[in-house]
């Protein structure tokens, strides 16, 4: 794996590698996204936080323990598998999968909580808090609390809490406390906002872990920032497979943060697609899809500035996916700004496609994929077959699909 | 001047300190709202705090949380505030009313609109909880261009630098947080709060009001006497869910709760 510890104001590239891009600008900004929309309160905080964080950018021995800890922990680096069937099947674009789905706890959200944990002991922090949708990363977060012998509190929707019994056992046994979030719609904005009350309330021994590249500054470029070991191996192993670069890149986008993560370091390569891929739900024209990128408006959230899902009067409204871990009315501010610039194409695919690509990966290469990633599986299937055979397309496989067994299994009119 | 101002220089020649009670516009339901702002006045109000509604008020507590989640249930939305601030002004041109809340619903009014009619309305300026002065350039432009004031939170975190900073943006007065947390958090530190106000006050002149944990008439005279205005909030709103099944007796309630608040405060 790449170091380059001398490189403290902008995230790893492979050594000698400089990149043009440099957003977010000094106050959070990816042009007109992103920012510190927070009470008060916080942004003293904050600021300690980015500072924090920025000395362990340039602390080789920071970087050394989170690389130890991302090989020997996680189990990093995590393979490409090049998906001859389906690719055979398709007959396109040659198809490779990231596999973040083999990673500890089964997604990438322990890339980050990893990170973000050993900031917070050297912090000095003892207490973790937690938000999370379908519990991923509140299984993640849980995890590192417990190696590191942290306190952590989960907070998690009433609504989620219900229909993800199995990871909330899961945080328990881990030793986390998990709160059932009875305000607003019940759901992962909910969480959020109890997680940041809570935040504000006990800021001197409590390190907030946020699970996405969303939130006040810094946390959308920390996030990012511990994510983008996706795309640096993957840019790396594509390289070694293949002899160049993947023509596309698919990754589903909740918050956003397994895509930014397989997308950062592919952003000066020109020649390489990117496509986001949000969930439609019933589909768009339903409004009954958690897509802000596609058929959202900008606005302010969960201290920063992005598209939302919000009615005629700022108001935000109740998201709806399949994958609970998509179920968001907000997204990234990066991924606002590489819409807005054209650099990404944002996409979406509905509950239904999400569910047979889910099937027929399982069917095809044996692998039972999360109903998010499952997302961007069924893009890449439309996909695929438009490109040549000598061409590739690189899909984050972001978690496994264990956890969403009864999910696909009540849709298929079975009670496990 | 504006109505802030002169009302805290009337106060400041009599010696008193601001009363100033928070409410949710709209909570219990829309049509409370005015006969209230009035009793409250009646009962010595000097300024009335109205919260707007918004789906993700990420700043408040369970209190105030519920009276957010019970307007925007009778759809109360920021024109619906706009206009029981202007039905309001029909009987009382003097006290002033600074809306409280998020910026999502001004931003998709769009500001100037806001402004203009936040302005036409008779509202005269606003705490905007998630708008540090960083991010606020545009909005204050445009809200002093429209004559309104642009209240600030201080909070025990704030720097002297952070502090300073606000004093640059803050008009009509400033509002100091008095716990860490959210409103109706915990309860508070009279030593801590006389040093942060005195600190405040030294960088900033412009009256200092404190709130967020003051549940009492006894709290309420403690800070009184360190502070320009006592701010109360969930105390209120507390009592207004109680008599949420009843909203005829809410405004001779909240003027009973006000009027304990006043004579506390002027007795200090």
């Amino acid at each position: 794996m790449a170091t380059n510890a001398d490189n403290s104001h902008a995230v790893r590239m492979e050594p000698g590698r400089e990149s043009a891009y440099d957003l977010p600008d000094a106050a959070g900004h990816f042009g007109s996204y992103g920012g510190m929309f927070v009470p008060e309160t916080l942004m003293h905080p904050l600021e300690e936080l980015r500072q924090a964080y920025a000395r362990c950018q340039s602390d080789p021995d920071f970087q050394a323990e989170l690389d130890a800890d991302l090989r020997d922990y996680v189990g990093r680096p995590s393979p490409i598998y090049h998906a001859e069937r389906w690719s055979r099947e398709l007959g396109g674009a040659q198809i490779f999968l990231k596999r973040e789905d083999l990673n500890h706890t089964g997604a990438h959200k322990v890339n980050n909580t990893i990170g973000q944990a050993l900031l917070a002991r050297r912090m000095g922090k003892t207490r973790i808090i937690a938000e999370t949708g379908a519990g991923q990363h509140g299984v993640a977060s849980a995890t590192v609390a417990a190696r590191l012998g942290l306190e952590c509190v989960v907070y998690m929707g009433e609504v989620d809490v219900a229909r993800q019994e199995a990871n909330v056992y899961r945080m328990r046994l881990l030793g986390a406390q998990v709160v059932a979030v009875k305000s607003g719609s019940r759901t992962l904005k909910d969480a959020l906002n109890e997680a940041m009350r809570d935040w504000v309330t006990n800021i001197d021994d409590t390190f907030y872990i946020i699970g996405t590249v969303a939130g006040p500054h810094p946390y959308p470029m920390m996030v990012r920032d511990f994510q983008t070991v996706i795309g640096r191996e993957a840019r790396a192993q594509m390289l070694e497979r293949t002899g160049r670069l993947p023509d596309a890149l698919v990754a589903c986008v909740g918050g956003g943060s397994n895509a930014i993560g397989l997308f950062y370091p592919f952003i000066d390569d020109a020649e390489v697609a990117i496509y986001g891929v949000e969930a439609a739900g019933e589909g768009l024209q339903t409004g009954h899809h958690a897509a802000p990128l596609c058929a959202g408006k900008p606005g302010v959230l969960h201290g920063n500035r992005t598209y939302l899902m919000e009615d005629a009067n700022g108001q935000i409204i109740e998201t709806h996916s399949i994958s609970a871990g998509l179920d968001y009315p907000g997204v990234g501010p990066e991924h606002a700004w590489l819409k807005d610039s054209g650099r990404a194409r944002y996409d979406s695919i509905t509950d239904d496609e999400a569910l047979r690509a889910f099937h027929h990966l399982t069917r095809t290469e044996g692998i039972i994929p999360a109903l998010e990633s499952s997302h961007a599986l069924a893009y890449a299937h439309k996909l695929a077959p438009t490109m040549r055979k000598d061409q590739s397309i690189l899909i984050n496989l972001s978690g496994r699909g264990d956890k969403d067994m009864h999910t696909v299994a009540s849709h298929d009119g079975l009670v496990l | 001047m504006s109505r802030i101002a002169t009302r805290f220089e009337q106060l400041k020649g009599q010696g008193r300190t601001a009363l100033i009670p928070f409410v949710t516009a709209g909570d219990p339901g829309p049509e409370t709202t005015v006969p209230l702002m009035h009793a409250m006045v009646a009962a010595g109000a000097d300024v009335i705090e109205l919260g707007v509604p918004f789906s993700d008020p990420m700043a408040d507590g369970p209190v105030i949380q519920r009276a957010t989640e019970r307007a925007l249930a009778k759809g109360v939305r920021l024109a619906d505030v706009l206009a029981m601030v202007r039905a309001f002004r029909e009987q009382d041109a003097q006290t002033p009313v600074v809306l409280m809340g998020y910026l999502n619903p001004i931003e998709v009014m769009g500001y100037a609109a806001f402004s203009e009619q936040a302005q036409a309305c008779g509202v005269d300026g606003a705490l905007i909880v998630d708008v540090p002065p960083e991010e606020g350039h545009e909005l204050v432009t445009t809200m002093k261009a429209h004559g309104l004031d642009l209240v600030y939170l201080l909070a025990p975190t704030s720097t002297q630098d952070r502090i300073r900073r606000i004093g640059e943006v803050a008009s009509g007065f400033v509002y100091y947080v008095s716990v860490k947390g959210v409103t109706g958090a915990g309860h508070l530190d009279m030593a801590d709060v006389a040093e942060h106000v005195a600190a405040i006050k030294a960088m900033i002149p412009l009256p200092v009001g404190v709130g967020f944990g003051i549940k009492d008439a006894e709290t309420a005279a403690r800070v009184a006497q360190v502070a320009d205005a006592v701010i109360v909030g969930s105390a209120i709103v507390s009592r207004i869910e109680s008599l949420a099944a009843s909203p005829e007796q809410i405004p001779a309630a909240i003027a009973d709760v006000l009027a304990s608040l006043r004579s506390a405060i002027d007795a200090a």
